[in-house]
């Protein structure tokens, strides 16, 4: 076959039919629909269709120790229904609390009672005074090692939830070893307002007020033992100033977000701001049922992330399963809040740790700058062979427009990503398979001045230089491939272009201008060459 | 024919001292600069160093004075200021101090130019914030892909060539990487990640370069059993010089085509390849060669093939 001219030739015009087959999709939408859809495309990275990228580190320990407090919460619920005393509370290392009792057989009551309350922690007898002993309860191993997992693989379910339905074309949300999560949304045009959704823990709890203490004491330090205060923001919408007011709520949540089935947005009348009306599933509006008709007359918060946005008073039992909540939104804020409520809420609080955010208008400067560069490059260099070399030039300039639309369709066989320094690494290309010719060529000439024919010249040329040209694809081949391999984001993006543009070029520029000189050869050789 | 350099005989051996003694001032310039990136007083990047970064547009120009007053106000008196001319375009730059806390900045930044200059609205361009941990791995990662790379080569030539081939040739790569820092760091310029990508193009081209010059070596040891190492390595040099322009005169065009019309994001990448492609024609005559005689002494043993 390599012996063979009409082998070869056919080679190429395969391979050229189907990279521009496989090419098409990526240039134009005018392709019929169900081509379109499902053919591989280049995808364009961040930097050139603008978007964001997010990398969350997600605050395990958190977690572990907000499922550890809430237990503590439980735990201390059901001892006073048993008629336990609690004398005192307190957190312990590792995901653990301890409870006082008086002296007595309380503690062991109380042992046992929690043991078979709760199979997931193991209770242990702490030490025994004369005024009293403590019972410390610890998430067992495996439940920590659940709640680990948990944070990391449902943070990224979650998120993906919301993104679906904030509407992101093709996001990308992956789980990054053991506590980190990396979002990637390209084509975002409002950043902030992604951002704000990716990163919101969205824990919805419904607190009751405590009205029966002083809220002044509270704001002094003396907060009563199962009270917390929170705050509630709200913006007057003339003057645009947020103010903060404080509230003393229960620490215990009547009700958590993980009960709703379902949130929407809906507008007051009268021109009043947007609100979200969120609805229970069965359970949640059986709870709900029971905390309005228990506590009618008082007020019960609705706290989003330790913030209050509403905390109205409950005029009646609320039976239907269905409650509103109101604030001072904007439409946006309002369709938001719904989508996190929909989607639930992050296992366990995240912090951005890297963000880069791409304009669309920037990207599309750098897209613009870039093709520029490229085909002014491209052209130059095209121009310089055509001049220094003149014939055999130009056939380098043939294989090199081969070059790179073999590298094209290769890097939308693989929807590969094309990135900023990848048309950098694409000019980078062009130069390395220019650089092999210029190989090839130096040889012919020093073949044909040592007074050889034209044809063994050629020959002798594209001998000598084989393994060169080979040795120094190679080499730069290792360097792409670890550039892959230790690279980020748009680096990937120069490795992935270089090391396709390399190895692409091993074939175009040894195998496609050969032919062109064997073909011109192959009836009556050459009698000169103009090199 | 058309011919940069016909029938060359420069005698590069013979001003291979001086041109020890600039490689030697070029490595210390690069250790310097290398030291001054891993105690983080060098110019880096956002994506190295860890920082926020912000580019916007102003509707209307502005005074650079006011934005930086503002910004000292608010705590950020650290902030590296940028204005691009006649284009109302604004860059702001916060590096992370160390031991300090990862917080983001980003956000009140932008309140307080939109409070503060009510009149005059902001565009965001782009925004990267990067906690000093990711600066960190992104080092690391760096400086790993760098090491890998060159035990690789070290092997591969080791295999194609000998081992001091292959020793050589990644010792006059690293004399092109440390330079380009060197280079960077003398002239003030930003080293980012991109700026690592360039330090690896320039690796693998320099090391093309350095191949195609030991390949003929090798070849000419074969062919002319007479010579001294030396005098063969002056010929080979000779032989493939040409090339070498050539080649370094299409990626030079390409590369400043990328200089020149790249844009802003891709204009010091572009620069340090510029550099870079000098620095590594210079080393693949003066540096690779010369230090092959200097370990191999003169002896003319075949390399095998």
């Amino acid at each position: 076959m390599w012996k063979s001219i009409t082998g070869r030739i056919t080679l190429i015009v395969v391979l050229t039919a189907a990279a521009i087959i496989v090419l098409i999709p990526s240039l134009t939408d005018r392709v019929p629909a169900a081509w379109r859809d499902k053919a591989p495309k280049i995808n364009l990275g961040l930097d050139l269709q603008g978007g964001v990228f997010l990398r969350l580190a997600v605050e395990i320990d958190k977690a572990i120790e907000n499922t550890s407090m809430r237990y503590a919460d439980d735990a201390r619920a059901v001892c006073r229904e048993k008629g336990l005393p609690v004398l005192a509370f307190q957190k312990v290392a590792d995901g653990g609390f301890s409870l006082r009792f008086p002296p007595g057989d309380f503690a062991a009551r109380a042992q046992a009672t929690l043991k078979e309350e709760f199979p997931s922690l193991d209770v242990g007898l702490g030490e025994v005074k004369a005024d009293g002993a403590t019972v410390i309860a610890r998430m067992k191993p495996a439940e920590i090692q659940a709640i680990r997992t948990n944070a990391v693989v449902q943070g990224v379910e979650t998120i993906r939830n919301r993104i679906d339905q904030f509407g992101v074309r093709e996001p990308q949300i992956i789980a990054e070893g053991e506590d980190r999560i990396v979002v990637q949304l390209p084509g975002v045009k409002d950043q902030q307002r992604a951002i704000e959704l990716v990163g919101k823990t969205a824990l919805l709890e419904f607190k009751l007020v405590d009205e029966g203490a002083s809220l002044e004491e509270a704001l002094k330090g003396n907060v009563p033992e199962d009270d917390q205060v929170l705050y509630q923001k709200s913006v007057d919408p003339q003057s645009g100033r947020a103010t903060k007011t404080p509230m003393l709520v229960k620490k215990r949540a009547q009700l958590t977000g993980d009960t709703i089935k379902t949130a929407k947005v809906n507008f007051g009348d009268q021109g009043g701001g947007a609100y979200v009306s969120i609805s229970f599933d069965t359970r949640g509006a059986k709870i709900f049922d029971r905390v309005t008709a228990e506590n009618v007359k008082r007020r019960l918060a609705i706290v989003l992330d330790d913030t209050i946005y509403s905390a109205p008073v409950i005029q009646e039992r609320i039976s239907g399963g269905e409650a509103q909540i109101t604030g001072s939104f904007t439409p946006e804020e309002a369709t938001d809040l719904a989508i996190v409520l929909r989607a639930g809420s992050l296992p366990a609080p995240v912090k951005v740790i890297q963000n880069v955010s791409i304009g669309p208008s920037l990207g599309q400067d750098s897209i613009k700058n870039g093709i520029r560069a490229a085909i002014i490059g491209g052209l130059l260099v095209v121009g310089f062979m055509a001049f220094y070399y003149r014939f055999a030039g130009m056939v380098a300039d043939f294989a090199l427009v081969f070059n790179i639309l073999f590298l094209l369709s290769g890097m939308a066989a693989f929807s590969a990503t094309l990135t900023l320094p990848g048309i950098a690494g694409i000019i980078l290309a062009i130069g390395m398979a220019v650089d092999s010719n210029v190989l090839i060529f130096e040889r012919i000439r020093e073949e044909l001045r040592s007074k050889k024919s034209v044809r063994a010249s050629i020959d002798a040329g594209y001998d000598k230089a084989f393994m060169v040209v080979v040795d120094t694809h190679v080499t730069t081949l290792i360097t792409a491939v670890i550039l892959f391999q230790f690279g980020t984001g748009p680096i990937k993006g120069f490795a992935v272009s270089l090391s396709m543009g390399v190895a692409i070029n091993l074939f175009t520029a040894l195998v496609c201008t050969k032919v062109v000189f064997d073909y011109l050869n192959a009836k009556n050789p050459m009698k000169t060459l103009s090199i | 024919m058309i011919e940069l350099v016909k029938n060359p005989k420069y005698d590069f051996m013979a001003i291979r001292n001086y041109a020890f003694m600039f490689s030697a001032v070029l490595l210390i310039l690069g250790i310097i600069g290398t030291v001054q990136i891993f105690r983080g007083k060098a110019n880096l990047g956002i994506d190295l160093a860890g920082g926020t970064s912000i580019q916007g547009k102003f509707q209307k120009p502005f005074a650079l004075d006011e934005i930086r007053s503002l910004l000292t106000q608010a705590g950020h008196g650290e902030a590296t200021l940028q204005k691009v001319e006649g284009e109302n375009i604004l860059l702001i730059k916060l590096r992370s101090e160390t031991g300090r806390e990862e917080r983001m900045v980003a956000d009140p930044v932008l309140k307080l130019l939109r409070d503060k200059l009510p009149g005059n609205p902001f565009a965001v361009e782009s925004v990267s914030e990067i906690g000093p941990a990711i600066g960190h791995k992104l080092r690391q990662d760096a400086t790993w892909a760098l090491a890998i790379s060159a035990l690789a080569i070290i092997i591969y030539l080791a295999w194609r060539f000998e081992f001091k081939f292959g020793v050589t040739a990644a010792i006059a790569t690293f004399h092109d990487i440390f330079a380009m820092v060197g280079i960077f760091w003398v002239l003030g310029l930003e080293q980012d990640l991109l700026f690592i990508t360039a330090l690896l193009t320039i690796g693998g081209y320099s090391l093309t370069d350095t191949v195609v010059i030991f390949d003929r070596i090798r070849e000419n040891i074969r062919l002319r059993k007479r010579n001294s190492f030396s005098e063969t390595i002056n010929l080979s040099v000779n032989d493939v010089l040409s090339r070498s322009l050539v080649t370094s005169i299409t990626l030079l065009l390409a590369v400043l085509a990328l200089l020149f019309f790249g844009g802003d994001v891709l204009r010091n990448f572009a620069l340090a390849l510029v550099i870079g492609l000098l620095i590594g024609s210079y080393s693949s005559v003066f540096v690779a060669g010369p230090m092959l005689v200097l370990w191999r002494g003169e002896k003319m043993t075949e390399v095998k093939r």
